[in-house]
């Protein structure tokens, strides 16, 4: 059953959230916006795409996996004994604002860290632990292509609750279970009335048609195996790049990282902080070699694993949800959209094709 | 018309070239993109005008092994120059195109004149404006209220290093740099500047842009950053780690740096670190009487031993 909420509610209906839940929300932070705890002097901004979406709620920048110290063994003094202390910092978080294609990239991160051969413990307590209230979008930004990758603006995966924004106030509907919990608490919300329901839809809908038609990139992941080898197009598909890793950071579905530990006397943590495939640090091997030496393979590998190598090991889910933060943050523009349309384009010559 | 000119120009060199780089119009009318010109078609989507934000020097020491051509606007061949006095690109591997430069836009401050702006549906650029039109409304600004500040302090509009130089050269906006920004930042108290900078640099997602922006990081894979072995800096994203970095960055930079502001434009974050180069850039200018780029036979300050510099009387103490 929809809901309504006055504007001049959502306030105090987060206020009332917030005692049983931590709440981010994108809030205004110098001339960026960015996902933060919700406090009373921090300016909310739900009007518009925030710079950096809400993954690193769930997936922190950086994050200590378990703290360790060593110390003498008294019984044998060439040794030394390892205390390890396992993190667990998860705590009932509710993440406000987000848009439909910021929540689909938590799908992404639960088919990599909980659904696959190995469950990644942090992440599944956080996530299990975590609400998700999103805000449809009523209007499409130049880079916005969501429903090129099985998205649309008024999309509810990885969403728990979906906010529509009409004239006065928004209208909230429960997409899972935890989302009708949630709606059970708190005094604001009102039963919407028809009329804003009809409201609310024709917004979506109208936002639905604003965005390009979308190709069909079902072909894809084949087409990207075939232009594994072709190293001409991808130096000139990266020629613009400066190789930042920016693009990946700002992802909702990049999720690579780097581990360290990093000690100080006897004492240390282990921590793990997001890494990219976009640097070259990233693939460095011990030996010296690398195997994605250029950035041209480092494009391929981005493109790949979003558009193909992802797709294969999980029924065919690009990883990419559109929210075109890659496009819009990349100090070139590279548009990823360019790239995949021109290897979808890109006719191999006939004995290549031929040799299979 | 000075840009057909330089589309000739181009066309003439380009069989001598693997290829030219310049601008193009990128994924929406107000985001230029840089254009790789392989073929003479190719030069005929380059653009030339106040979207041409990038810095294209930065891709020249990659390109070594090659003979290319790049568009320059003034500043951005003081860059090429730097990269030449450091050896790190050789001169007769590149061709240099240069033309009068009259500004480019700041991107942070067109959006904060037109918030809509990533709706941008037309952009129409006339010399001293701006005209943007989203889907609900038009905007038109003048081109001095959303230039970049290095634009308003321009010395060198004309590039200072040229194969092929189109169009009339421009007179330049000042004769020294008036170092006006810096000054108001530091007559604030320390205590303010020091929460300015937490404050900035605390959404700081340490993805390297600004670094890799810079046509003069050159260590860039080697970063000490990112180092593993030796693990010089710390993975923590505290705002202290952060900062850790821009000042290794700056101090890297100093008497090398030539202002060009690429670090702060590629800042997904938005964060102003320019300013702490110009902080450096400034001390040197005093120290040394040096400015960056401008003579591709000089030798930067840092990377020269003299064993009395001029303006450092050692012996007189
Ligand atoms: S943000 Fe742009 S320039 Fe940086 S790595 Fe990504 S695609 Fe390349
Ligand atoms: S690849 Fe780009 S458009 Fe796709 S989800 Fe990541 S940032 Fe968004
Ligand atoms: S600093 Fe000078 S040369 Fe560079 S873009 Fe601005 S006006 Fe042009
Ligand atoms: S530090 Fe910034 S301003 Fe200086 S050369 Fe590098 S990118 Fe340009
Ligand atoms: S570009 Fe900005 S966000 Fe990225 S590391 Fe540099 S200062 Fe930090």
């Amino acid at each position: 059953m929809a809901k309504y909420l006055k504007n001049d509610d959502l306030g105090q209906w987060l206020a009332e959230l917030g005692t049983e839940y931590k709440i981010h929300a994108p809030v205004q932070e110098g001339r960026s916006i960015a996902f933060r705890p919700l406090t009373q002097d921090k300016i909310l901004r739900i009007d518009r795409h925030a710079t950096i979406g809400p993954k690193e709620i769930l997936f922190p920048a950086c994050e200590e996996l378990m703290h360790f110290s060593y110390e003498k063994d008294t019984d044998n003094p060439g040794r030394e004994k390892i205390r390890v202390q396992p993190a667990d910092n998860a705590v009932p978080t509710l993440i406000f604002g987000s848009r439909p294609c910021d929540a689909r990239g938590f799908d992404v991160f639960d088919g990599a860290f909980t659904q696959c051969a190995v469950k990644d413990n942090y992440y599944a307590a956080r996530r299990e632990q975590a609400v998700v209230v999103s805000i449809a979008c009523t209007r499409t930004e130049n880079t916005c292509f969501c429903n090129w990758v099985g998205g649309s603006p008024d999309g509810t995966n990885g969403s728990d609750v979906l906010l529509t924004p009409i004239q006065d106030g928004f209208v909230v509907q429960p997409v899972t279970e935890k989302g009708e919990t949630l709606l059970q608490k708190g005094s604001l919300l009102t039963g919407a009335a028809p009329d804003q329901v009809r409201e609310a839809e024709q917004l979506r809908a109208a936002a639905c048609a604003s965005l390009p038609e979308a190709p069909d990139f079902k072909c894809m992941p084949e087409q990207l195996y075939n232009l594994f080898d072709n190293m001409d197009f991808w130096e000139k598909q990266s020629a613009k790049c400066i190789s930042c890793g920016a693009c990946t950071y700002l992802c909702p579905t990049c999720h690579c990282f780097n581990i360290t530990d990093e000690r100080n006397g006897n004492e240390g943590e282990r921590l793990r902080s997001w890494d990219n495939c976009m640097s070259r640090q990233f693939t460095q091997e011990a030996s010296g070699h690398n195997p994605r030496p250029e950035k041209a393979y480092r494009l391929k590998n981005r493109v790949g694993h979003k558009f193909c190598y992802f797709p294969d090991l999980h029924e065919g889910h690009i990883a990419c949800v559109g929210c075109g933060r890659c496009i819009k943050s990349c100090p070139v523009s590279l548009d990823i959209r360019q790239v995949v349309t021109s290897a979808k384009e890109c006719h191999l010559p006939a004995e290549e094709t031929d040799n299979e | 018309m000075m840009l057909d000119q330089l589309k000739e120009t181009i066309k003439t060199a380009l069989p001598e070239l693997d290829f030219v780089m310049g601008w193009t119009t990128g994924y929406d009318p107000l985001h230029a993109t840089p254009l790789y010109m392989y073929e003479p078609d190719d030069v005929d989507q380059l653009i030339w005008g106040p979207l041409n934000v990038h810095n294209l020097a930065v891709h020249l020491p990659a390109l070594r092994h090659k003979k290319v051509g790049i568009v320059v606007k003034g500043c951005d061949s003081r860059s090429v120059v730097e990269l030449l006095q450091e050896n790190l690109i050789d001169r007769e591997n590149v061709v240099i195109f240069g033309a009068p430069c009259n500004g480019v836009v700041d991107m942070t401050k067109i959006r904060k004149a037109v918030p809509d702006a990533h709706f941008a549906r037309s952009v129409e650029t006339a010399d001293n404006s701006l005209t943007i039109t989203t889907d609900k409304d038009t905007h038109t600004l003048s081109l001095a209220e959303v230039m970049a500040d290095k634009c308003t302090r321009c010395r060198f509009p004309n590039a200072v290093e040229a194969d092929h130089f189109v169009g009339e050269k421009r007179i330049p906006a000042v004769e020294t740099d008036p170092y006006a920004d810096l000054e108001s930042f530091e007559s604030q108290g320390f205590a303010e500047r020091r929460d300015f900078w937490m404050a900035e640099m605390d959404r700081c997602i340490r993805c390297y842009a600004c670094r890799n922006a810079c046509p003069l990081c050159v260590c860039r894979d080697h970063c000490v950053a990112q180092s593993r072995e030796p693990h010089w800096v710390s993975q923590r994203d505290g705002v202290r780690d952060k900062f850790m970095f821009q000042v290794i960055h700056a101090i890297h930079m100093a008497g090398r740096c030539t202002e060009c502001g690429e670090c702060e434009r590629a800042c997904p974050m938005d964060i102003p670190v320019l300013l702490l180069k110009r902080k450096l850039g400034n001390v040197i200018h005093d120290l040394f009487d040096y400015d960056a780029g401008l003579d591709a036979e000089a030798r930067p300050p840092l990377l020269a031993f003299k064993l009395e510099e001029d303006s450092i009387k050692e012996k007189d103490w």
